[in-house]
């Protein structure tokens, strides 16, 4: 007999270690991630409910699997979709001989695919993947994403709907769709840790419960695909920037630049799995014939910060070097604001200066701070003061999030 | 959040392991360290030489130096013979996963979450006020140069 806290609890953890693969094993057989992910809600519900009462059974994993495979049932029963409940049937049939709690992890990658579908918008792939693939429940993501639980949920079904409408097969994708798919994975998973490691919007200047979801759903994916280069590699960038989180914000939750961090704070485990990570990709770059790809660039961009054992030590030309390949392989001006701030780093200034300014001219990066506040720097470094002041005013104007308005306010009144 | 699972036997769960093929135990733990490296959530541990081989020592600050010793290891007749370090969302996750640790009888796994930052928020400030100060010199130093 537990108390209904402590089943809850269980229950949670559970979730998180087997959600996925009960999922994914639930949404080969019926084809439908929907309805596996219904199915699957129903037990978890009925677990709660029976597992106060009798407590926890021995393979909870599989008493789950086993009740959501029936509720499936009903709920196709229910639907009177007979035909498709015929085949799903006979799909059972099939995958009898297989062990039910113990799924191919295959299906979690199959499941991951279709999370990351590209007939979904970008807000729903990642509200889905973090979903059926990091099994996080909808409160949960709404806290990581600072928005109202009801627009997760509504992201979620109207995801479902799209997938349903767009016949999406529960498949791995062709031969030919499985590249462009995969980059569509990693790149959801890197947009996710991103948000959380410079949060656009909100109090908080970083949402490190986000990026460890990222970093935890990019393992999994590298456990998946062993020898997929790219997915190493943006594990590695993951470990490296997620390796500061301890010494990027100060005290009251201030953000503390690069330069100023305390860097014997750094997690030193991070940083030596980072190394690992890249060090593996290249090697598998290597035996494919390929170049590093633009995850690996970035990622050797940060292991040369995590490296420097004070910021007076990094090795700014390879930096600049690494940006302006980086610039060529996936061309962006966010790319060539971080070229220039390398740049100003390695040779001054001035040369910095030109570049930035090229960019405003072009109009790129329009309406974020990023580039106005970047410009303000390097007028400040020039001693144009007056000019340095404004830039920085108008960066603060375009700021999202408070921390970063704060520090460029504070600038903008002592350049 | 991060958690330390410190492993511990008795000395007769050490002897009784023995018996067990060797081979057969490094299959067990390795399946169930890729089952956490899978799931995401390891993140290290390490397996601790036997100490009967001499391997180890025993620094102790009773004494100043301290005293270099071959032992005795532990207090209780429990040895700390290895770790894994994992990264999870909960208390309870950590203990999900500690729990299906392939172990027998007379031993134990103590889990031990891991300090973070905010474990040192007050250090931290003490640390980043006197950074601060002396970002500050510096700066009030450069401007004296530039005028």
């Amino acid at each position: 007999m537990d108390s209904a806290a402590a089943v809850r609890g269980r229950l949670d953890a559970l979730w998180r270690i087997e959600g996925a693969r009960i999922v994914a094993a639930l949404a080969r057989v019926t084809g439908d991630v929907g309805l596996a992910e219904d199915a699957a809600q129903d037990a978890v519900a009925e677990a709660l409910v029976s597992w106060s009462g009798t407590g926890i059974p021995r393979n909870p994993g599989a008493w789950i699997s086993a009740v959501a495979k029936r509720r499936a049932i009903d709920r196709w029963r229910r639907a009177e979709r007979l035909q498709d409940r015929y085949e799903m049937l006979a799909r059972r049939a099939q995958d009898e001989a297989a062990p039910e709690w113990d799924p191919l992890p295959d299906d979690v990658l199959r499941l991951l695919f279709t999370a990351c579908h590209p007939v979904l918008s970008t807000e729903a792939q990642i509200a889905l993947t973090l979903r059926v693939v990091g099994s996080l429940s909808t409160a949960e993501i709404a806290r990581l994403f600072l928005v109202p639980a009801a627009t997760v949920q509504q992201r979620i079904v109207r995801a479902r709907k799209t997938l349903a409408a767009a016949r999406v097969p529960f498949e791995p994708p062709e031969p030919n769709e499985w590249t462009p798919r995969l980059r569509g994975v990693l790149h959801v998973i890197y947009l996710m840790f991103t948000e959380g490691y410079a949060a656009t919007t909100g109090e908080n200047w970083t949402r490190p419960e986000l990026a460890n979801e990222a970093l935890r759903i990019g393992r999994i994916l590298t456990g998946l695909v062993p020898r997929v280069p790219e997915a190493h590699a943006l594990v590695a960038l993951m470990e490296f920037s997620a390796s500061r989180f301890a010494a990027r914000s100060g005290p009251g939750g201030a953000p503390v630049l690069l330069a100023d961090q305390d860097r014997t704070r750094w997690d030193r485990v991070q940083i030596q799995r980072g190394v690992a990570g890249l060090a593996r990709a290249d090697e598998l770059s290597r035996e494919l014939g390929r170049p590093r790809g633009s995850y690996a660039l970035q990622a050797a961009i940060a292991q040369c910060h995590a490296t420097a054992a004070r910021a007076e030590l990094t090795d700014w030309p390879r930096i600049v070097l690494l940006y302006e390949t980086l610039g060529r392989l996936s061309p962006g001006p966010v790319v060539d604001l971080n070229r220039a701030v390398a740049v100003s780093m390695a040779t001054g200034p001035e040369a910095a200066l030109a570049i930035v300014d090229r960019l405003a001219a072009e109009g790129a990066l329009h309406g974020s701070h990023l580039l106005p506040s970047v410009r303000a720097e390097l007028l400040a470094r020039l001693g144009r003061t007056e000019e340095a002041r404004a830039e920085f005013s108008v960066a603060a104007g375009l700021a999202g999030n408070r921390r970063e308005r704060e520090v460029l306010e504070r600038r903008a009144a002592a350049p | 959040m991060k958690y330390m699972f410190i492993m511990r036997a008795t000395d007769e769960a050490v002897q009784a392991s023995k018996d067990i093929p060797f081979e057969q135990i490094i299959n067990q733990m390795g399946a169930y360290n890729e089952s956490m490296i899978n799931a995401g959530v390891m993140i290290g541990g390490e397996g601790l030489a036997d100490v009967s081989e001499g391997s180890g020592l025993v620094v102790d600050f009773a004494e100043d130096p301290p005293l270099v010793t071959d032992g005795p290891y532990g207090e209780t007749h429990e040895l700390f013979n290895g770790f894994w370090i994992v990264q999870v969302g909960s208390r309870e996750e950590a203990a999900e996963w500690a729990s299906r640790a392939p172990l027998g009888p007379g031993s134990k796994l103590e889990v031990r979450r891991v300090n973070e930052a905010s474990d040192f928020a007050d250090f931290a400030d003490n640390e980043y006020i006197r950074k601060e100060e002396l970002w500050r010199q510096e700066e009030e130093s450069l401007k004296a140069e530039n005028k």
